[in-house]
């Protein structure tokens, strides 16, 4: 999954040092499991070995949210195309992970499918490009999707259910330090026979929508207040609903060019 | 000094980090974190206006921590006016006790602390009163166990700990400043008598300038899990280096912790500060020490013990002991808390009920969910 990155020097400076570790003892002999663990001290309760992975990509978001308060955290996936980034906040299952899997497998760049990071000064985005966590049935409709994409096999019996990790594409994780100017907020809404539709969202609302997603927003106060507004202030906000990524491309597309 | 932990040795002298090397930038924040000094450090660097000289990565870090800590300080002024409103029907003055009084009076040791839950100080005929008015307004009791209740309410200096039902917060509600059963008595009627009220807050106090001292030694001496130890004794180096430069106030100090009863947790506090942080302190006051100090055997033995606990509990940072000085202060404190006979009745109970605990959670497995704090 993390193929495209350069592992960091001993010698460098880590955000983080963190470690998933097979836990000893004889019930966990029977039944293995691993635990996370930040800076050598165990976090959260051991999970099944075949969890780890998925544990270790769950314990960094924590990292990332509970110490990266020189952001505003939003709980979003983001995306860019040409300069200009989309915004897809949303509560779980509204298929803010699917209509981001998909879209980067088409042209849009990841910067992050969970963790919006917005610099209060600069008004931009950054993204960590790290893989994209899919869930029950985005796991197929992925693979039909994008048939060459890389991802890990099934994990079934999570707490999120049945999930796969996706890896980014190349160029995606060549150009990951570099954040992106925010363009679009647009509020995924996934459902079965839903026909596509791009319609113009309630700006107020779209505020709300995003304070209420954001990890830190209270630990910003009046700041995180103003920088929700100057975000909604240079947005156009969007409810997409979706039920076929092929119309998502096309939408999405159009978007881009400047159509909308 | 020179055997200190990196980030001890960058509070005492922030010009350092001007110096670091990549690696030594990820030693100090991680140290810093697991300390919960970061934001003290970060604050130390805004002062000396030195934050332009840190690299950018480590720098994200610091201003993350100066965020936090900003928040956690406005959400505990807020958290004492709810407390002061909701006991306006209570005639008497309420204490405030550790970091909110250091927030509260504006005092530099406030500044980057992190902060917990409220500690507030009434005297003990309130008890009662003060319990049921914040019931009143939406605090709960916590402990429900039937031990719990018994062993806070018959031995401990306060009820236990309650938690508001919407914001989470938690306080702690104490008639005295420690356990009744302890082996220390404390007169705790004189803390009341010289407790200074707080400008601009009504019935809210802060204890004296040294009775603050006092209590923050008593209770940092008492203490049997030192996680946050040296954060603890960067407070007392910070107020002694502060309240020092008042008239009268070394001069009272140590007559003062004679008839409150603290002279031994006084004793250790500048100990440990001058031997650890380099506390400036008059040599009369340690004179004024000399007689009653602990036997050399049991000196060297808490110097041992001290200078191992006294630091980060970050694997960077343990040495050679670190683990049966961290044991044996644990073992002390409950030694401190209350009587022989009492102290094995209590242990017993608690073993037996976190094997049960224990045999539960191997049947089954529960959910995962958040970290632990």
């Amino acid at each position: 999954m993390y193929a495209g990155f350069d592992t960091c020097p001993e010698d460098a400076f880590a955000d983080f040092h963190v470690a998933v570790i097979r836990e000893s003892g004889l019930l966990n002999w029977m039944k293995p499991r691993a635990r996370f663990y930040f800076d050598g001290r165990p976090s959260f309760i051991p999970l099944p070995v075949s969890q780890s992975f998925a544990m270790l990509e769950w314990g960094l978001n924590w990292c990332v949210a509970a110490h990266g308060h020189q952001y505003l955290i939003i709980h979003a996936a983001v995306i860019e195309r040409e300069g200009r980034a989309a915004i897809l906040p949303g509560a779980p299952g509204a298929g803010k992970s699917t209509l981001c899997a998909g879209l980067i497998n088409r042209g849009w760049r990841l910067l992050s499918d969970e963790l919006a990071l917005l610099d209060l000064d600069s008004g931009l985005v950054c993204g960590m490009c790290r893989p994209v966590n899919l869930k029950n049935a985005s796991i197929d409709v992925i693979r039909r999707f994008a048939p060459h994409a890389v991802m890990t096999g099934p994990v079934p019996d999570t707490t999120k259910g049945t999930i796969a990790l996706m890896r980014p594409p190349e160029e995606s994780i060549a150009a990951r330090d570099a954040p992106a100017r925010p363009a679009w907020i647009i509020v995924p809404d996934y459902s079965p026979e839903a026909s596509p539709e791009l319609v113009p969202h309630d700006r107020a609302l779209a505020f709300m929508l995003l304070a209420e997603q954001s990890f830190n927003y209270d630990i910003h106060g009046k700041n995180g207040f103003a920088a929700v507004g100057r975000l909604i202030d240079a947005c156009h906000c969007y409810r997409f609903s979706y039920s076929n990524l092929e119309d998502a491309v096309r939408i999405f597309d159009r978007l881009a060019g400047g159509c909308e | 000094m020179s055997g200190n932990a990196l980030i001890t040795r960058a509070l005492l002298l922030p010009s350092l980090v001007t110096g670091l090397s990549a690696p030594e930038w990820d030693l100090l924040v991680r140290q810093g974190r697991r300390a919960n000094l970061l934001a003290r450090l970060a604050h130390r660097i805004v002062e000396q206006q030195l934050m332009d000289r840190v690299p950018p990565r480590p720098r994200s870090h610091l201003l993350s921590a100066l965020r936090m800590a900003d928040r956690q300080s406005s959400a505990m002024r807020w958290e004492v006016e709810c407390i002061l409103r909701a006991l306006a029907g209570v005639d008497e003055r309420v204490i405030l006790l550790k970091g909110a009084a250091y927030l509260l009076s504006d005092l530099p040791t406030a500044k980057g602390r992190t902060f917990a839950d409220v500690d507030i100080l009434v005297p003990k005929q309130r008890i009662a009163e003060v319990e049921s008015q914040l019931m009143l307004h939406g605090w709960q009791g916590t402990h429900h166990d039937d031990y719990d209740q018994h062993y806070y309410r018959q031995w401990m200096h306060e009820i236990p700990p309650m938690r508001h039902v919407k914001r989470g917060t938690s306080i702690d509600v104490h008639h005295t400043v420690l356990p009744e059963s302890a082996r220390l008595k404390i007169n705790t009627a004189l803390l009341f008598q010289s407790a200074i009220a707080v400008p601009g807050h009504g019935r809210l106090y802060v204890l004296a300038p040294v009775d603050m001292v006092l209590h923050s030694a008593t209770h940092l001496f008492h203490e049997g899990t030192l996680d946050n130890g040296l954060r603890d004794l960067f407070d007392l180096d910070c107020l002694l280096r502060h309240f020092g430069a008042i008239p009268d106030f070394w001069e009272q100090l140590v007559p003062r912790a004679a008839e409150l009863g603290m002279r031994r947790p006084l004793y250790y506090a500048l100990r440990y500060c001058s031997k650890i942080l380099n506390t400036p302190i008059p040599v009369e006051v340690i004179n004024e020490l000399e007689p009653g100090k602990p036997a050399p055997i049991i000196s060297s033995m808490m110097d041992f013990c001290y200078q191992r606990a006294l630091i980060p509990q970050h694997h960077s940072c343990s040495t050679k002991g670190s683990r049966l000085a961290t044991t044996f202060l644990y073992i002390r404190s409950h030694w401190l808390r209350m009587p022989f006979p009492l102290l094995v009745q209590h242990l017993l109970r608690k073993a037996m009920r976190n094997s049960t605990a224990r045999a539960w959670e191997t049947l089954f497995t529960p959910a995962p969910e958040k970290p632990e704090p």
